[in-house]
């Protein structure tokens, strides 16, 4: 592949060096047209490297991960080294993480969406402050992760505020994990509500005037009602976003040798205390100097790479983009 | 017909037919909105106190010198005792970033030119949607792909040919200091974590390019056509200039990107803790430094310093994103 990228290099320099040796020695139509051909050459080449290499990542994880499938992975908790094992507490952790995560990720983004959509433009203060609210989504929605778990960890891992009591903070646990998810999700909800609900028309609105009925109502009834699609995408968007995320987990959910879930609502279901999740096993095993580790790395790499593949490509089917030329 | 005027309704009467059902729950509703886009307000603002007070002792300690120094020594038990300068993280973290767009910008453009230009109409959307697709797939990852795959090859196809080169002597001091550094031929460094990096930010910066170039109105990509123009001539005299606000902003989020990207970058970058001696040579990021050493920081001290890294962090990161945001301005691209 480097191979590859030296050539195409070597290619463009050559027709660039041939074209700008034919600008000066005269002839400009013909110089003009040798310009484009490197141009051409180097647009075809450049997108051809970036397929080739992206298709070199997708292949290594197929190869890598699929070798690696068995039932045990889906079926055993993460081993000591040398020993059989599987993915079962890692999987089971990401998918109650990311669940909790989006639960609260879909009522704060929603709510938050709403506002901005349908309340910050009534006065010129609200409106200020929308557009401040706004600006601070946006920076949210590109946030380095990892700050997102330091923030989390000194405010809940290191310290733990005391007004939660009835779930036991201040040490690693899911909740923090869980958390920290759900700060990177609420961005992209309400950035997505917002943009649905702008799209929605003014009649939708005076139709709910018209019947009397309070704005909360409208807002429910007819406007989240007739948005409920874009608001679906977003809610999806922001779940592939967060499975795939490692860093913010790395000093919050930590990890957990065994599977610590459990049915106890009292125990937060188990949430409360450090929790194997995918990411933060790939980061571990892949580190590690054993080769039983290293191909379960891979596998989870395979997993959480199909999974965000496929809500994206759900994302996809459920809203066509319109035809553009 | 007379109506009347609804303050002239009797009373006790007007209170039941007026007022609709759950209007009560009205006022709290909007409450409810408000509080959670306040709660964003308060989530940013959050990351930045906590950050600050997390680091302070680290800051307070060391003063300029925990940004102009290079030492790191989070072991009390070595001569002058623990000592935390972050220069060779944040110098780093500037220079896989900055190397990264420089690697990616040119071949992003030249995808982005390639759909809307060149490609046949079949595989427009295919190729697009491949490319919109893998901006999405997790940066963990393009890690492992770094570490198992690229690193190995990268070593032998490139690296130890550089290492058994014998640069003519002019430019001997050149190459050694700056190319070379103390090149470790394993495939890990600063050059390997900014490919992987542009590599990672390629599909993103591509997809938002390719978004941004088909805003462009037809009419007028057209008539550059009819008057005789190439294609090259097309992009960069109306194509580009006409995008060329939302395209700057579209960059600095890409660079934003690899400012912040830690599971990328921690895998290949070789993380020593040091200014970085060349472009070949090991070094470290801000997040990778943290994703280290974070669970194993053993003093409040060495904590300290880690959250200090990682408020200048987001310092530099929340500059370059506020620039992004000013210019994309209403265009608002993901």
């Amino acid at each position: 592949m480097v191979a590859l990228a030296g050539i195409v290099t070597l290619l463009l320099v050559a027709v660039l060096v041939i074209s700008a040796l034919v600008a000066i020695l005269g002839n400009l139509l013909r110089a003009r047209k040798l310009a484009n051909l490197g141009f051409t050459v180097f647009c075809i080449g450049g997108a051809t490297l970036a397929i080739v290499a992206l298709a070199a990542i997708l292949a290594s994880l197929l190869a890598n991960g699929f070798s690696g499938i068995n039932l045990a992975v889906f079926t055993q908790d993460t081993p000591a080294p040398g020993s059989q094992g599987g993915l079962r507490n890692a999987i089971l952790g990401s998918i109650a993480m990311c669940f909790a995560g989006m639960l609260i990720a879909v009522v704060v983004g929603i709510l938050a969406g709403t506002w901005l959509a349908e309340y910050a433009g009534r006065t010129k203060w609200t409106s200020a402050y929308g557009s401040v609210v706004r600006f601070i989504n946006d920076v949210l929605l590109s946030a380095p992760s990892i700050l997102v778990g330091l923030f989390i960890y000194t405010v809940l891992v290191a310290r733990g505020v005391p007004l939660l009591s009835f779930i036991s903070l201040g040490h690693f646990s899911g909740i923090a994990g869980a958390i920290s998810l759900a700060l990177l999700a609420v961005p992209v909800v309400t950035r997505t509500t917002e943009d649905v609900l702008r799209l929605q028309s003014r009649q939708l609105r005076e139709s709910g005037v018209a019947l009397g009925a309070p704005l909360w109502v409208t807002i429910r009834s007819i406007l989240w009602k007739a948005a409920s699609g874009g608001m679906i995408t977003g809610a999806l968007l922001a779940f592939a976003r967060i499975s795939g995320e490692t860093a913010p987990l790395l000093f919050t959910a930590l990890n957990n040798q065994f599977n610590g879930l459990n049915w106890n609502p009292a125990d937060a279901f188990g949430l409360n205390g450090p929790t194997a999740n995918i990411p933060v096993v790939i980061f571990n095993y892949a580190l590690s100097a054993y080769d039983d580790w290293r191909r379960l790395a891979w596998v989870g790499a395979l997993l959480i790479a199909a999974a965000v593949l496929g809500i994206n490509i759900l994302v996809r089917v459920l809203s066509a983009e319109p035809k553009r030329s | 017909m007379t109506a009347l005027p609804a303050d002239q309704t009797p009373k006790g009467f007007a209170k039941r037919v007026l007022r609709p059902r759950g209007a009560t729950f009205d006022p709290i509703f909007g409450f409810l909105c408000g509080a959670a886009a306040t709660l964003l307000l308060a989530a940013l603002t959050g990351v930045m106190i906590s950050l600050a007070i997390g680091g302070w002792p680290a800051f307070a300690k060391f003063g300029p010198a925990f940004i102009t120094s290079t030492r790191w020594n989070p072991s009390p038990d070595v001569v002058g005792g623990e000592f935390y300068g972050g220069a060779g993280p944040i110098v780093g973290t500037l220079i896989t970033a900055f190397v990264s767009l420089i690697l990616s910008l040119p071949i992003a453009i030249g995808v982005a030119v390639f759909l809307t230009e060149f490609c046949p109409r079949i595989l427009r959307r295919p190729i697009g949607i491949a490319v919109e697709l893998l901006a999405g797939v997790p940066s963990i990852v393009y890690g492992m792909w770094g570490l198992f795959v690229f690193a190995p090859l990268f070593a032998q196809l490139v690296e130890t040919p550089v290492a058994s080169w014998t640069p003519p002597p002019f430019m001997a001091d050149f190459w050694n200091n700056i190319i070379i550094g103390d090149m470790v031929p394993n495939g890990s460094g600063i050059l390997s974590a900014s490919i992987i990096l542009a590599i990672m930010i390629l599909p993103f910066m591509a997809a938002t390019l390719r978004e941004l170039f088909l805003t462009v109105p037809a009419k007028v990509r057209e008539s550059a056509y009819g008057v005789g123009c190439t294609p090259l001539e097309v992009v960069m005299s109306v194509t580009l200039p006409y995008v060329r606000r939302s395209a700057i902003g579209a960059v600095m989020l890409g660079l934003g990107r690899a400012l912040g990207e830690t599971m990328a970058v921690t895998f290949i970058i070789g993380n020593a803790h040091i200014f970085p001696k060349g472009v070949f040579a090991g070094g470290s990021t801000i997040a990778s430094t943290i994703a280290n050493e974070f669970a194993e920081a053993t003093t409040p001290l060495h904590t300290a310093a880690l959250i200090a890294l990682g408020f200048v962090l987001f310092i530099i990161t929340f500059v370059v994103l506020a620039i992004a945001r000013a210019l994309l301005g209403a265009q608002r691209q993901a």
